[in-house]
Parts: C-alpha cells; sequence; structure tokens
C-alpha cells in the first residue's frame, strides 16, 4: 500500500515536471489572444515607500495590499472591470433574512508547502484580524463587514471564537451578519479577509512573513526582502491556476522620489511608475501609448469648520454655498492639475459603481452663473465691498496642494473680493488640528474602502469619526441609515448628495485620476477597475 | 591616555542620556503619533494597539521602561510603524548599507581630496595650483543633492551604464553613484583645508630650517610636513566621517539604497517613535565616539598635545 502511494507520487512529479516543459513552450504566444510572447516575464514596479506590513491580517496600505493580493487569495478575486471572480470560494448563498452567507470553496487549492486551502483558515484568519492580541489597524475593516458580535470581540468583551465566521467543514464558510449588508460579498477581495496558514503563524510569530517563513496560497510566493529596497516575488508552483500564470518575477522597488523613479523607468529599469504632478500632458504628448490617466477612488474636497464656537461667518449656509460656486473646477481640471481629473459637484466619486451622478443644481450650470449667484448670496449675507469677508484656509503641506489653494483663493478674491489666509501644516500636526476642530476652511482627501457610495458618503453621518466638519443633519443621517438595508439605495444617495449641495459642510473640488507611465510592452492591465484591483497573474509582456 | 580616554567615556554616558531624554520630549510634545492617520482608528481598536506598544502608560513610565531596555537588554523596542519588525532589525539591516558606502564615500574623500590639496601647495600659483583650487571649488557648490540627479542623468538615463538605484547586496555598480555623490563636497572642503594648512607649513621655520640643511623635498614633505599639516584636516575628519554615515539621508533617499537614512527621515514624519530613538543614539553615540578618536589622533600626530 505505501509503495503504491510513494509510486504514485513519484508519478504525479514527474507529470507535473513534465507539463510545466510543455506549458513554458506553450506560453511563447498568449492562450487566449495569441499574441508573442516575451522571452523576459518579469514585471517591475515602483511604490513611493515600505508598507508597515504584508501580514493580510494587518496591511493597511496599498503597496502592501498590491503585495498582499498577489501572495494570497481570499474568497473572491476582482475581473478587470472590477466585478467579483471565484477565488478560494466558487460561489455563495445568502439566506432569506440576508443575514447568513454559506460559501462554497474550491477544494483544489493548496498553500505554497502543499497544504490545502480549508475553510478553517479563514475562521483563523478573520478571528485572529478582529483579535485585540493583533491588535491590527485594520480590525475596523471586520466591523465594516457586520460581521456578529465583531465590535465586542474587539473592544475585548467577547472571545474571538464568538465572531460570526465559522467553517461548517473544509469546503462551507458560514459567516453571520449583525445587520444585512448589500454589498457584502464585494467587501471580501480585501486583503483583511484572506486565509492565513494557522501553524506558519503560530510557528514564527510576527516574524512568519519574511521569505523563509512565509506560507501563502496565492498566485506567487515572497523570494526576496529588503526593506526600504525591494520586494521579490515569483510565481507559487502549488496555485491551483498556477498555468495560467504568465508573469515570472514580480520585483516591487522603493523609490521615494517620483522624478527618480520617472528617470529610472525611462532608463528601462521599470514597468510601471507614477507620473510626477504637472507632466502627465507633456509625457500623454511625448509617449502617448504609455502614459496612462486612470479614474482614482478619491474625492478631493475642502471642508468647513461647523461646530460650535467655530468662526461664525461660515455657519451661514449662505457664505458657504457662495465659496462653493464660486470655485471653476474647470480651472482646476483643466489648467491647475490637467491629469485626467473631472471636476466635483459631488462628494461621491463619479465611477464608483451603481451609482449615477444625481442631479445637482450646480452642476448644469455655466460658470458665469454660478458667480453671479454666489455674488447675490454672499451679499444676502451681509458680506461686500465695505465688509469684506477674510476667511483662513489650511492645507498639508505640499506643492499640489498649495497650487490648488492659491488657485481658489485667486477665484475667491476675483469673484466675491474674499480675502483668504492661506497656510499650511506638517501631515500629522495638519491632523492633529483638523480633528480638534482647529480650523476654518480645510483641505481634505478620501479615497474609497470599497466600491459603494456609502463609503464616500458616510463621512457626512454626525456620528461618524471621519466627519472632520461635524456636519450634523438628522434627515442625512436617517437617509443613510435607510441606505445600508435598501435594496436600493441610489434614492437615498441622491437625497444626501443635494442636502451636501444645499447645506455645503463641503466643497467638492475634483476626483482623482492616477497617472502612471505602463511599458510599452506591458498588457493585461485592469485599467476599468475602479480600485486599481490589479493582480500580476492577469499581467503579461508581449514580445517587442 | 588611558585616564584620559576613561573620562571622556564618564562625561560621554551624561551626553547621551540627555540627548536620549531630550528627544524624548521633543519627540512626545510634537503633535500628532504614530497611529493618526487621515481615517482615525475606531476607539477600541486604537486602545489595542496603545496597549501593545504601551502607549497607555504614563509617560515617566515609558521613558523609564525605554531607557531600563536600552541599558540593560541593549532593546531598542519594537517599530511602531512597522508591524513586524523591531529598531535592532532595522538598524541592523540599514546600518551596514549606509555604512559601506559611507565608508568608500570616506576613503575617496580623503584620498583625491588630500592628493589635490598637497599638489597645489606644492605648486602654488601654477596651473596645477588653479586646476586643484578650481576642482576643489566646482565640487563644493556640488552638494549631494545636486550631484545625485546629475549622475543619475548622465550615468543611468543617457549612458546607460549604471543602475539608477537599488543595493543588490552591494555590487560595485550600485556603489558607483552614491560614492560619487556623497563624497564629492567632502573631497572639495579636504581638499581646501589641506592646501591651506600645507602652504602655512610650508612657511614655517622648521621647514626652512630643514631646506638649509639640504633635507630632500621628498624627505621634507613626507617626514616633517605632512603631519603639522593634517591636523586641520584630521579635525575635520572626525565630524565629516559621522556625517557621510548618518547625513546620507539624501543619498538613502534618492539610491534607495535600503539604508537608515530613509527610515530616519520617515519615522520622523510617521511619529514612529522607537526609530527616531534608536537612530538618534546611534547618531549621537557615533559622534561621541569619532570626536574621541580624533582627539586621540591628534597627540599621536602632535607630540606637542598631552592629555
Amino acid at each position: 500500500m505505501k509503495i503504491t502511494q510513494k509510486f504514485l507520487a513519484t508519478t504525479a512529479i514527474g507529470l507535473l515536471a513534465m507539463s510545466s516543459v510543455v506549458y513554458a513552450d506553450s506560453h511563447a504566444t498568449h492562450p487566449e489572444t495569441g499574441e508573442a510572447l516575451a522571452s523576459d516575464q518579469t514585471f517591475t514596479y515602483r511604490v513611493g515607500d515600505e508598507s508597515p506590513s504584508y501580514d493580510p491580517g494587518v496591511v493597511e496600505d496599498t503597496y502592501g495590499a498590491e503585495v498582499v493580493r498577489d501572495l494570497f487569495e481570499g474568497l473572491y478575486n476582482q475581473d478587470a472591470a472590477g466585478n467579483l471572480e471565484a477565488g478560494v470560494a466558487l460561489s455563495h448563498n445568502v439566506s432569506d433574512d440576508n443575514l447568513v452567507y454559506t460559501f462554497d470553496l474550491r477544494d483544489d487549492a493548496k498553500w505554497s508547502n502543499g497544504d490545502p486551502v480549508t475553510a478553517g483558515d479563514f475562521e483563523y484568519a478573520w478571528k485572529r484580524a478582529a483579535s485585540p492580541e493583533l491588535a491590527s489597524p485594520y480590525a475596523w475593516y471586520i466591523e465594516l463587514m457586520s460581521l456578529e458580535n465583531a465590535a465586542e470581540v474587539i473592544a475585548g468583551d467577547m472571545d474571538p471564537s464568538e465572531l460570526g465566521v465559522t467553517a461548517i467543514d473544509d469546503t462551507t464558510l458560514e459567516v453571520r451578519l449583525s445587520q444585512p449588508l448589500p454589498y457584502f460579498a464585494q467587501m471580501v477581495t480585501h486583503g483583511t479577509t484572506f486565509p492565513v496558514h494557522q501553524a506558519t503563524v503560530e510557528e514564527h510569530g510576527s516574524d512568519w512573513t519574511l521569505p523563509e517563513n512565509i506560507v501563502s496560497n496565492g498566485a506567487y510566493v515572497m523570494t526576496e526582502f529588503v526593506p526600504q529596497e525591494r520586494i521579490v516575488r515569483k510565481r507559487n508552483e502549488m496555485y491551483w491556476d498556477n498555468d495560467n500564470t504568465i508573469i515570472e518575477t514580480v520585483v516591487k522597488l522603493v523609490i521615494p522620489d517620483e522624478n527618480v523613479a520617472l528617470t529610472r523607468y525611462l532608463a528601462g529599469e521599470l514597468d510601471r511608475t507614477d507620473i510626477p504632478a504637472g507632466q502627465f500632458p507633456r509625457l500623454s504628448e511625448q509617449y502617448p501609448d504609455q502614459a496612462m490617466s486612470v479614474p482614482e477612488a478619491c474625492s478631493y474636497y475642502y471642508m468647513f469648520n461647523m461646530r460650535e464656537g467655530a468662526p461664525e461667518e461660515i455657519q451661514d449656509p449662505n457664505v458657504r454655498k457662495a465659496l462653493s460656486l464660486a470655485v471653476d473646477r474647470d480651472v482646476i481640471v483643466n489648467n491647475v492639475l490637467a491629469a485626467g481629473q473631472k471636476p466635483a459637484y459631488t462628494f461621491t466619486h463619479w465611477a464608483t459603481a451603481g451609482f449615477e451622478m444625481p442631479d445637482v443644481p450646480m452642476a448644469s450650470m455655466e460658470q458665469a452663473e454660478r458667480n453671479e449667484m454666489a455674488v447675490e448670496l454672499l451679499e444676502e449675507a451681509g458680506y461686500g465691498s465695505d465688509n469684506p469677508l477674510t476667511v483662513n484656509l489650511v492645507y498639508n503641506t505640499d506643492e499640489g496642494h498649495k497650487a490648488v489653494a492659491i488657485a481658489i483663493s485667486q477665484m475667491w478674491k476675483q469673484t466675491l473680493g474674499v480675502e483668504t489666509n492661506l497656510s499650511n501644516q506638517e501631515w500629522q500636526t495638519f491632523l492633529e488640528a483638523r480633528s480638534n476642530g482647529d480650523f476654518e476652511v480645510a483641505r481634505g482627501g478620501w479615497c474609497a474602502d470599497y466600491n459603494e457610495a456609502s463609503t464616500f458618503l458616510d463621512l457626512m453621518q454626525s456620528g461618524s469619526g471621519y466627519n472632520d466638519s461635524k456636519y450634523n443633519n438628522p434627515e442625512v443621517d436617517a437617509l443613510l441609515a435607510n441606505a445600508k438595508t435598501a435594496d436600493n439605495p441610489q434614492a437615498d444617495y441622491d437625497k444626501v448628495e443635494e442636502f451636501i449641495a444645499q447645506d455645503t459642510p463641503i466643497i467638492p473640488i475634483y476626483h482623482y485620476a492616477a497617472d502612471y507611465m505602463y511599458s510599452a510592452n506591458l498588457e493585461g492591465w485592469p485599467f476599468e477597475n475602479f480600485e486599481q484591483n490589479w493582480y500580476s497573474r492577469e499581467l503579461y509582456k508581449i514580445a517587442e | 591616555m588611558l585616564s584620559f580616554i576613561a573620562r571622556r567615556l564618564t562625561v560621554a554616558i551624561p551626553t547621551l542620556l540627555i540627548l536620549v531624554v531630550l528627544s524624548f520630549v521633543l519627540m512626545y510634545t510634537a503633535p500628532g503619533g504614530p497611529f493618526n492617520s487621515e481615517r482615525p482608528l475606531p476607539p477600541e481598536v486604537l486602545a489595542n494597539i496603545e496597549a501593545k506598544y504601551g502607549l497607555d502608560q504614563p509617560f515617566w513610565k515609558r521613558i523609564a521602561v525605554y531607557i531600563h531596555g536600552v541599558i540593560f537588554n541593549f532593546d531598542f523596542g519594537p517599530s511602531f510603524q512597522f508591524k513586524n519588525r523591531s529598531v535592532n532589525d532595522i538598524i541592523a539591516q540599514g546600518f551596514p548599507i549606509t555604512l559601506t558606502y559611507g565608508f568608500w564615500s570616506f576613503v575617496v574623500a580623503v584620498t583625491v581630496g588630500v592628493s589635490l590639496g598637497i599638489a597645489a601647495a606644492l605648486r602654488q600659483n601654477t596651473w596645477l595650483d588653479y586646476l586643484a583650487v578650481g576642482i576643489s571649488i566646482g565640487a563644493q557648490v556640488l552638494p549631494n543633492f545636486v550631484m545625485a540627479p546629475i549622475l543619475l542623468l548622465v550615468f543611468t538615463l543617457w549612458l546607460g551604464w549604471l543602475p539608477g538605484g537599488g543595493w543588490a547586496g552591494g555590487q560595485w555598480q550600485y556603489l558607483v553613484m552614491p560614492v560619487i555623490a556623497l563624497s564629492t563636497s567632502y573631497m572639495a572642503s579636504i581638499a581646501r583645508i589641506t592646501r591651506s594648512s600645507m602652504l602655512e607649513v610650508l612657511n614655517t621655520n622648521f621647514i626652512r630650517t630643514a631646506k638649509a640643511k639640504g633635507l630632500p623635498t621628498r624627505r621634507i614633505i613626507w617626514r616633517h610636513a605632512m603631519k603639522p599639516a593634517m591636523l586641520p584636516v584630521l579635525s575635520y575628519l572626525g565630524p565629516a566621517f559621522v556625517g557621510m554615515i548618518t547625513g546620507s539621508v539624501i543619498i538613502d533617499i534618492f539610491f534607495s539604497t535600503g539604508g537608515i537614512g530613509q527610515f530616519f527621515v520617515n519615522s520622523a514624519f510617521n511619529r514612529d517613535y522607537s526609530v527616531i530613538m534608536g537612530i538618534t543614539i546611534l547618531v549621537g553615540a557615533l559622534t561621541i565616539l569619532f570626536n574621541l578618536i580624533v582627539d586621540l589622533l591628534y597627540a599621536w600626530i602632535d607630540p606637542k598635545i598631552r592629555y
């Protein structure tokens, strides 16, 4: 019996080896498109900083999440357009009350050491991410997912074993929610929900993500890690879909200076790098096939301080609205930034999934009409040439923010005769001042945590910890609470955006775009994916 | 001599302690904290993290625990930002890198600088002198943050000879540009100091006497002029060496070497308290150490100096 098993194993290894040889040949052309592939399938890209962690339960930044998505695979992945596609889970069922999700897992998923990936790995990972013992900065994500008892577990009032996730058997994962969440399935594409290998975590503690220890279940494994310099990941032979992976090696280089990175890109050292501010027009003319602008899931805005005791002038909604109307977004977007951003009249980013831009009156006006209305509103509020308004605007130190602030203060001056005192603060100082309400008008930027309008609009909730304006409108609160369980929340979101336009707690200025250079021979990039969740296994390089 | 070293070391310890306490206080009085971000953490999550890093303790206790850890366990604590790394890990990984190209920059700066300076002094007011002075003034106005982009442009983008950054285990191609960028302005200072002090020495009475005795020039320079001429250079070299190793922040960031410079700057922005402290102490200790070494070398070179 034993001998037979051994024999079988040897045969299997032999077959595997053979198939990988055949595979290498067959990939001289792309299996679907038939394009000739380059012999060197190494993808090298730039990031601006080292990530705090590559542990799925702890990872907190975009750069880290990109690595984690290659190394690990969660229940679902996103396809090129951002739609769900099977990952470790093949499908799921939802109970009638929308509170219990049952995921059906594939049985051929393996860890890089050959162990099978089971529902228990997910259960362990989620409970670990929420546990006070791990103290993950992303523990709140588990709470955001509305998992049963999440808040109590994080607060340490309940044992992690009480969390609403259970492995029924190796291929069935049951998740219980505390309230229905229409976009729950979307949320399991996020790194925090990825499985971790319990034996490895327990053996190596916080060192388990180092290349010599790590065991992962994604399309790649980490083979080299020099902090602040590089991470190298190579294809994972154990990955269930390894046959369809084309990129052999992925190299992430930390290059803090964008201009240095651009020079190195032009010297051929990189396949992807960020375009420094202000250079998009030149580069897109010079390298039209390489310079790309993609929507980025963030909104840029100015917020008013609406706390009690804050400067009185800006407590008048007419003043706030006048200031908002007088900002010529087209000038900001086309002349100041000129890199594919879009003017914003709503807080929610235009490209957010399932969100249709509501009819905010300001959006359909000409700038001349807006200016006229702004002047009227400001006069109504009692300000004019005999009683000029002065506002204090603060932003965090950055050349880009400075350019926008100067342009806007000029618009206010020319249209309304408003004087603006500009000041900038170092990031941490700025954050503290803003959350303490130590400002009059402050710069804000918000990026989506998931692809749904509530990731933006929840900021307008009076109780939100991110609501630095302290905007408080009970009707908005009620609408947002209702949207959480509504079958179609769009109507609620429309009304919230209308309230924002009316009350003007914030001035939406523009919706971000991200600008990158991509090697001319790099294919498969998911430009349509709004969250820019890319997976190296989807990429390939064609022969030049 | 030994008692001098002992005395200097006893002074060094309180100096370091004052540095530690001052940095600690300044750091914690700066606004913000390591776990502040645009999206503030929910209070219960923040409480877990603060408990993990001991930030829920009173200030005096934190500083006491910290100093105790440093002195008795040589433990500089965990990094607040890099979740699975300690300050010791970060320094152990980054410092050898910074030290490697810092050392080579030092060698280059001293060799080239001293040679240029001596050549200029010996051939004062000739074309050689003008050339050497010209080079050193030119190099002086090219600090590392100007040199680095120029080198990158020329050697990486135009000529394609050298990689534009990285470390790759310290292969020589990766060392060339950081070393040139870092050593240029130090080289210039060394050349100028060497030249002027050599000129001064060459005009002293004992050199005139040696010449009158008919000693060969080579012997006069090497045997008699070199030592006193090197004194001012030496006093510059101590701080210069520390400066090269630790002040290589720009080089670390520009060429993304993975050295400690990048960690130093980021830790300040991110309020990664333990990393700021660790690197500050490292730099402080190095400064004290190299000043001591320079003082000892002084005594060896100049017999008039006694301790």
